[in-house]
């Protein structure tokens, strides 16, 4: 076919324009952010230090917003329960502890009962008011998020719990700096569950359902995808990588409490608004940003106390919303109103 | 024999408003039928109706069993494709992840699927990686067509196919519903509002007029009705 | 159209009971009368923005915080009549609306509730930084405090004058414009009606409305702000007091403001659960149970019954 020939090169060369125009800049910016960031390391050992710990906690920011962000794709609601259902299986994971279990097993059981939890919540209570409005179903998870945080203090009350460390308690040394290992342990993991939904997204045909449910609910059903059941397979997920996120958060605040997932939520709202809402990989990226960011705010500006973190977490939200509403890798652009 | 489809006093209707009152048609296996009307007419939504995605009562029989309590991909998984108006492709995917969804109920290796398929499509072989999206509006549609295909449908459901496509384009899509009607016995149901390519490819037609079938026939009888050629022949 | 206006008879015995209660009740449910007062406000206040602008907030408390510390700085530092500190929270409150609104509402689905939010997470922080003015984590005393008749009068005459500056509000140009918002912002846009500056004001207007029921809230305290007080659940509050309330109902808004105003109170002898969990259980169930079988609120449930008398 003629057509065939010159609307491919159109093809290309829009690919090109969207390689060359959208994405370059922005990567350019992270590299020379992440080329600051290494000769900041080899300069200071506290920066190092810092930047280390930024990372860890910058991944578990991250993947909680992914969470946030596999769910707002699929349905356009943001699910304000996640931190609290995150904080919930951590303590699901605590009594499995004391019921006996080592840190690893209850690690595991813990992401299974998440999975199932997340699926169940999401076809008792949203499936219903999914139809209706997006609001409506906000304000159902919001109606989660208190009763969680009710049903938790009552279960566990809420004096502090003490959960075995993960990982053990020595340092390693880079270079002549001393680095704790839990900070990059804690990223490994986040990293490696992280990686692994990627992988089932990309490459399995589960996946492929549920990239086609999220991006076009009927076409994929003329298709024979079962819809509802990718959005609560959805949920499932989403419940999983929150518990990564809970988990550990855990060790890197050293205690669980009720409110342990609450200022997590707004930074992960930040990291997923910056990285674009719908880009799962801008969530990440964005986590990280946050993340480093944060730490090195606290510890080089004197104007910004650790109080300060989570106001200008917000500040962030304001500011990239004012900016570039799209995030840093949001391609499509957010529907303006 | 009994039709592959049979629709009996199909209504159906978004919240009040009504736009199916009562419509009757059957599609035999191995045929091609095509559904005529002005806009409003309730094309459209009779599709919708068949697969699933609109609210209808009335009898829906396909190869002997009913779907009316059917979702649209309960009835897909059936055997029944449905290429929505607008084409239904992915943008976001690549070609390659679009025709793997087209064979997403089918168990087991879709490679003979797939390669049949190039034979109708070589095009598509070779530009599997590329991102749906990037394709021309014609080959937008083509893939759609082949996505559906993928899924061996007893029955394809076809909406609006030449909508917004340069009339070379509609030629050879409607060139292909027709191979693929007599070599691999596809039974198609199409919409469209070019009544002209419509009548050529199909055996029989239905003229529907504000919710109801207001004529139907052969294709011939329809095309010699004075009135079907003064509106939709135009001549 | 949906009622927007209760009918008179509707409005007088509410009045009518509402100036009986003081000498029915004792001096402690009076303090509860003055509490679902203050809700009432918030929630009226919520109302307007959800009700005309199709989206919500989830950061009320954070405007209820600015609300409260204006009227105890106020009162600390400059004496000033408390009631000119409840005109200067409303004022200060619709302004900082504006700023928080102004981003958020540009755009469509759920960047508002983001927004607010953050934003309620980071407001009762702020004492904590700037504690020399703010008075840290022990909060700001007020120069005077008042007695719960006060309280309760006051609160009630403030509701009845927010109520009919809303109805003033959405009966004018200013709240076609609202409905045509809320109805199809597309056809809003198209008859020309400036999308961002009325959902703009009216997030600073319900802001304004949070920021006077802080005032009162804080009275309600003995006159001390303190962060605690207005962490995010007092948000979820008055997210949970809207949702039950449903859309522009004045029996709606009493009932959701009753219920947040007293569920605290009861919630002692919430069966099996217990006290301060049962609160946050009860609240969570309830509201998820509004959502799944009164999706319109309590003011749906009054249109029907309305329509099933008629019938």
């Amino acid at each position: 076919m003629a057509t065939a020939e010159t609307s491919r090169l159109d093809g290309l060369r829009s690919r090109g324009a969207a390689l060359g125009g959208a994405v370059s800049p922005v990567v350019l910016l992270l590299i020379a952010g992440a080329i600051g960031l290494l000769i900041g390391c080899l300069r200071s050992d506290v920066f190092a230090q810092l930047t280390v710990q930024g990372l860890a906690i910058g991944s578990v920011y991250g993947s909680l917003a992914l969470a946030l962000v596999l769910v707002y794709r699929a349905t356009h609601v943001i699910n304000f329960a996640q931190g609290e259902l995150a904080m919930l299986t951590t303590y699901i994971a605590w009594q499995l502890i004391q019921w006996g279990l080592s840190y690893w097993e209850a690690f595991a059981a813990t992401l299974v009962i998440a999975f199932v939890l997340g699926t169940v919540l999401q076809v008792t209570l949203l499936r219903p008011v999914q139809h209706r409005s997006v609001i409506a179903a906000v304000i159902v998870t919001v109606g989660l998020f208190i009763l969680i945080d009710g049903v938790v203090s009552w279960i566990w009350g809420s004096e502090l719990k003490f959960m075995p460390p993960p990982f053990a308690r020595t340092n390693y040394d880079v270079g002549g700096v001393s680095i704790a290992r839990l900070y990059p342990g804690i990223f490994v993991v986040v990293l490696i569950s992280v990686l692994l939904v990627w992988a089932l997204f990309r490459f399995t045909k589960l996946g492929l359902g549920m990239r086609a449910a999220a991006l076009r609910p009927q076409a994929a059903a003329f298709a024979g995808v079962r819809v509802d059941r990718m959005l609560a397979i959805g949920w499932g997920l989403a419940a999983v990588l929150g518990a990564v996120a809970g988990l550990m958060a855990e060790p890197s605040q050293f205690f669980l409490d009720p409110t342990l997932m609450q200022p997590i939520l707004v930074y992960a709202f930040a990291a997923a608004v910056l990285g674009g809402l719908e880009s799962p990989a801008g969530a990440v990226v964005g986590g990280l940003i946050i993340g480093v960011s944060l730490n090195l705010l606290i510890q080089y500006v004197p104007a910004i106390s650790s109080t300060l973190q989570t106001p200008v977490a917000f500040a962030v939200l304001i500011i990239v919303l004012l900016i570039k509403p799209s995030g840093l890798f949001g391609h499509r652009t957010v529907r303006r109103v | 024999m009994t039709a592959l489809l049979e629709l009996e006093d199909v209504e159906a209707r978004y919240g009040p408003v009504h736009v199916l009152h009562g419509i009757s048609l059957a599609v035999e296996e191995g045929s091609i039928v095509a559904v005529l009307g002005p806009n409003g007419a309730g094309k459209t939504t009779t599709l919708r109706a068949i697969s699933g995605t609109v609210r209808r009562s009335g009898g829906i029989r396909f190869a002997g069993r009913s779907l009316g309590r059917l979702g649209p991909d309960g009835v897909a998984r059936l055997g029944v494709a449905h290429v929505p108006e607008g084409r239904g492709t992915f943008s976001e995917l690549t070609v390659w992840e679009n025709l793997k969804l087209g064979a997403y109920t089918r168990r087991g290796s879709i490679q003979p699927e797939l390669e049949r398929v190039f034979s109708y499509f070589p095009w598509l072989s070779e530009r599997r990686r590329q991102q749906a999206g990037t394709l021309s509006g014609g080959e937008q549609q083509m893939l759609a067509l082949a996505r559906a295909f993928v899924l061996r449908p007893r029955l394809l459901l076809l909406d609006e196919p030449s909508l917004g496509l340069a009339p070379v384009l509609v030629a050879e899509l409607f060139r292909i519903v027709r191979e693929l009607n007599e070599r691999e016995g596809l039974t198609v149901l199409v919409v469209e509002q070019n009544a002209q390519l419509a009548l050529q490819a199909a055996q029989t037609g239905y003229v529907l007029e504000a919710g109801r079938v207001a004529l139907s026939g052969t294709s011939e009888e329809l095309r010699s009705d004075d009135s079907v050629r003064r509106s939709y022949l135009g001549y | 159209m949906r009622r927007q206006i209760p009918a008179l008879t509707s409005l007088l015995v509410v009045a009518g009971v509402l100036v009986s209660l003081p000498f029915i009740l004792s001096d402690y449910n009076i303090s509860l009368a003055a509490q679902v007062g203050i809700f009432f406000i918030g929630v009226l206040g919520l109302n307007i923005l959800t009700g005309y602008t199709g989206q919500i907030s989830i950061g009320h408390g954070a405007f209820m915080c600015i609300g409260g510390y204006t009227t105890a700085v106020m009162s600390r530092d400059h004496h000033t009549s408390l009631v000119v500190t409840m005109l200067m929270a409303f004022a200060i409150c619709f302004v900082v609306g504006l700023l928080v609104g102004l981003p958020a509402l540009r755009f469509s689905g759920v960047y508002l509730a983001l927004v607010t939010f953050a934003f309620a997470v980071s407001v009762p922080l702020l004492p904590l930084q700037w504690s020399t003015f703010l008075g840290g984590s022990g909060g700001v005393q007020s120069a005077k405090t008042v007695s719960h008749l006060w309280l309760y009068g006051v609160t009630w005459a403030a509701s009845a004058v927010l109520f009919v500056l809303a109805w003033l509000i959405l009966r004018g140009r200013m709240g076609r414009a609202f409905r045509a918002v809320r109805d199809s912002e597309l056809a809003a846009v198209a008859s020309g009606i400036e999308l961002p500056v009325y959902k703009t004001v009216a997030f600073g207007i319900s802001a304004a409305y949070a920021g006077v029921a802080g005032s009162l809230f804080v009275l309600a305290t003995n006159g001390f702000a303190q962060p605690s007080e207005f962490g995010v659940f007092l948000s979820l509050q008055l997210l949970v007091g809207a949702a039950i309330a449903g859309l522009g109902s004045l029996w709606g808004i009493l009932v959701g403001a009753a219920f947040v105003g007293l569920l605290p109170a009861v919630s002692g002898s919430v069966p099996v659960v217990g006290s301060a969990h049962g609160r946050d259980v009860v609240f969570g169930a309830a509201v998820i149970l509004v959502m799944l079988l009164l999706p319109d609120g309590f003011a749906g449930l009054v249109a029907r019954l309305r329509r099933l008398g008629e019938a």
